[in-house]
């Protein structure tokens, strides 16, 4: 009898080969995290890793961590979503002391750069922005340069395409009519600056082609149905990008509450973002968020990363979108469906 | 003589047993994954306890709350501002701030505020808590907010059902119409069942010759041909929606065909809108109205139709009073059909409907994935199940369910 039950648990033991669930945004971006980041870590640690995309937002989240069903691990989340998150108790509250020193020698908390690592909830990957792109095949005469053109309907006839939530649409919305990017948020709290920014989508309401996840911005632009689409940088690189006003943010790994394999996470977060595994991410033009990573990126690659257009943009705040996401939303569906 | 009766008696009781056990697991079916989910839907359409659960003590204290002042007196503030305290420690006062959100929008960003300034505060030192509270910000200043507080002493509430058709309690407690611009759900109601009604009636139109002419062919020949009608039934939903987007898109079969014989010089927008919808539903629906009017007129006794003629009738005098009649029971069948399950139909306006064609499924799918508003979405499926049984009650009123023919 006790050998039986010796050679059942062993064979249980094996047979149970730990397996953890991330969840990203797919499309380039999640390739390059697999080929830098998944697979090296699977190959290192023997874990299994299902790596599967989501929309982005929190409602997903939320639906599992509110029924108690929690089957996410490890998430990618934007950091315009993540303070909402964190505060509404959706995700583990981890340090940083499981993250491994930069190859360069330096301490954690040294290597990574402040933002990365000032929320509770995330430990941040990388730097992107929002951007808007066209084609070249598909522009016409004139090549859009700030925002403004982006609302100008006269000077560029056609199509835009726009991720379909209130989120930094709105902020572009008063950028281009006029409100100085650091005066934004504070305009965007006010009742009048929330009917501004909705007056001025507006004015192109009709030739919006409302998107749900990034990779349909790219789909839309090469087959000319759109003539300029949002997305975020790295989704855009074969085609022209307007950096003006784009809207710089970070990425970050964050742990479901009530996931059931906290250390595990833990384990590939740590080596998500060490060194190596973190300069991947210039594959899509993303940057890294430790220093020591920056010694794998070459010279030309560092115009093409959000990095080195900050000054044409603004940062998103997440604190804003912590307290305004549901009524901002809400009020952009009505405003959808009039 | 009584035994007999006796005998016939326990024959008859066995054989209604015997009935009930075969349809008993269909039954049990029935209720467990029919029923049950419809009544937990409804319970939770009214019941919604949240609130009542994260702050008890305020919820009693301010229940002498007279909207006239705006604001509570300093005893019922500090009870709210420590059990507010308690909620930030412990990383759950964005739960009650998306709460109190969806009852009166723009709450849940003072609540959330409010929380992060009051988290490591003093509360005992506080001179006055009015004072405090609108130093955190103006906002605080609006009798809604706490009028939404006191409502939440029950439990059960018709808010989300009243929410649903664009309804509110007012300070007064009198139930009155949203201000313009939050109305929506009512809009969409009406757009939904105005968007059914045109399904039905394009159904009818093409349904009808279809299955007359399938009715008058030799059974063999009808079979066969009806496999056309079946083919899409059979072939997978999603097929036959991207199919249609194919058609109608903007450089699409229709469009290019239009510009090649020279009808029309730039594309038109025929597709993610309301008019794409309604095609693409009337394709997908036309089967379950050619079934059970060919199924009544096959039944009908032609002799009636040539008896009218013998008459002396005209073929328009036949149709109207004589053949039309006589197919009516396959005709409401079909009709009800369609019509039901349009108003609750999804997954069409959700890939081919874009702004435009978006019916109450798609915003009841969106309170359930993306806002996480159960209740509201609760509240919506109920409304949608009253109005489809008082349209079966009208139906039933007017042709009578009995005579229904599903073919």
């Amino acid at each position: 009898m006790k050998k039986i039950i010796l050679g059942m648990s062993i064979v249980a033991a094996t047979l149970s080969a730990e397996s953890l669930t991330v969840i990203s945004w797919g499309g380039d971006y999640g390739k390059a995290q697999v080929k830098h980041m998944i697979d090296p870590f699977m190959a290192k640690t023997g874990t299994k890793v299902l790596f599967d995309d989501y929309k982005g937002g929190t409602a997903e989240i939320k639906a599992q961590v509110d029924s108690k069903n929690v089957k996410w691990d490890v998430v990618d989340i934007e950091y315009i979503d993540l303070e909402k998150a964190c505060s509404e108790n959706m995700l583990e509250r981890i340090d940083t002391s499981f993250l491994p020193k930069g190859e360069n020698g330096m301490a954690a908390n040294k290597d990574f750069y402040p933002a990365a690592l000032a929320s509770e909830c995330a430990i941040g990957n990388i730097y992107w922005a929002t951007v808007f792109a066209y084609s070249k095949n598909h522009i016409g005469a004139n090549k859009p340069t700030t925002i403004s053109d982006f609302f100008d309907l006269k000077k560029f006839p056609g199509k835009r395409a726009m991720r379909k939530r209130a989120q930094i649409n709105l902020e572009w919305a008063l950028i281009a009519d006029g409100v100085a990017k650091n005066k934004v948020y504070d305009v965007l709290e006010t009742e009048e600056g929330q009917k501004r920014a909705f007056k001025k989508l507006d004015t192109i309401k009709k030739n919006i082609i409302w998107f749900d996840s990034w990779s349909q911005a790219p789909q839309l632009l090469n087959d000319g149905s759109a003539i300029m689409a949002q997305s975020a940088n790295g989704r855009m690189t074969e085609f022209e990008i307007v950096w003006d006003a784009q809207a710089f943010d970070l990425d970050g790994w964050a742990i479901v509450k009530g996931s059931k394999n906290v250390e595990l996470a833990k384990e590939f977060i740590a080596f998500a973002t060490s060194t190596k595994a973190l300069s991947g991410m210039q594959d899509v033009n993303y940057g890294p968020t430790r220093a020591s990573s920056g010694t794998y990126i070459p010279k030309e690659k560092l115009s093409k990363l959000p990095s080195a257009h900050l000054d044409e943009g603004f940062k998103v705040s997440g604190g804003f979108w912590s307290d305004y996401s549901t009524e901002l939303n809400e009020k952009y569906n009505s405003w959808l469906l009039k | 003589m009584n035994k007999d009766k006796n005998f016939f008696k326990a024959q008859e009781r066995l054989a209604k047993i015997k009935a009930f056990l075969l349809v008993s697991p269909l039954l049990l079916f029935v209720l467990v994954f029919f029923v049950t989910p419809i009544l937990l839907i409804l319970v939770k359409a009214v019941y919604n306890p949240k609130v009542n659960n994260l702050i008890p003590q305020t919820v009693v204290v301010i229940k002498q709350y007279d909207y006239k002042n705006v604001f509570p007196n300093e005893q019922v503030l500090k009870v709210f501002l420590t059990e507010l305290q308690v909620l930030s420690k412990n990383r759950t006062s964005g739960v009650l701030a998306e709460e109190l959100n969806r009852k009166v929008s723009g709450f849940g960003s003072t609540i959330k505020k409010t929380a992060r300034k009051i988290r490591n505060k003093d509360i005992s030192k506080i001179p006055n808590y009015k004072e405090y509270l609108l130093s955190v910000t103006k906002k605080w200043n609006n009798p809604y907010f706490w009028m939404a507080i006191q409502r939440s002493y029950s439990s059960f509430t018709l808010s989300n059902v009243l929410a649903a058709v664009d309804l509110e309690y007012n300070l007064e407690g009198e139930i009155v119409r949203k201000e313009e611009s939050k109305r929506i759900y009512f809009t969409i109601l009406v757009k939904t069942l105005y968007m059914a009604v045109l399904i039905t009636l394009f159904t009818i139109i093409l349904a009808y010759p279809t299955a007359y002419f399938l009715a008058s062919l030799p059974k063999s020949k009808a079979n066969l041909l009806m496999i056309f009608v079946l083919l899409p039934f059979w072939t997978s939903l999603l097929v036959r929606i991207v199919s249609w987007i194919t058609l109608l898109q903007e450089y699409g079969v229709v469009n290019e065909l239009l510009i090649y014989l020279s009808i029309i010089d730039q594309p038109l927008d025929i597709v993610f809108n309301q008019f794409a919808t309604v095609i693409t539903m009337t394709h997908i629906l036309l089967p379950f109205m050619v079934l059970p009017l060919y199924g009544s007129m096959r039944a009908m006794d032609i002799t009636y139709v040539k008896a009218s003629a013998s008459l002396g009738a005209n073929p328009f005098l036949t149709f109207f009073k004589i053949y039309f009649p006589l197919t009516l029971s396959g005709l409401s069948a079909g009709a009800v059909l369609v019509f039901i399950i349009s108003i609750g139909y999804y997954i069409t306006p959700a890939l081919i409907g874009g702004v435009d064609g978006q019916m109450i499924s798609n915003l009841v799918e969106f309170h359930m994935r993306t806002s996480n508003n159960w209740e509201l979405a609760s509240a919506m499926g109920g409304i949608l199940l009253v109005i489809t049984l008082v349209l079966y009650a009208v139906y039933n009123r007017l042709v009578g369910v009995n005579n229904m023919k599903l073919g």
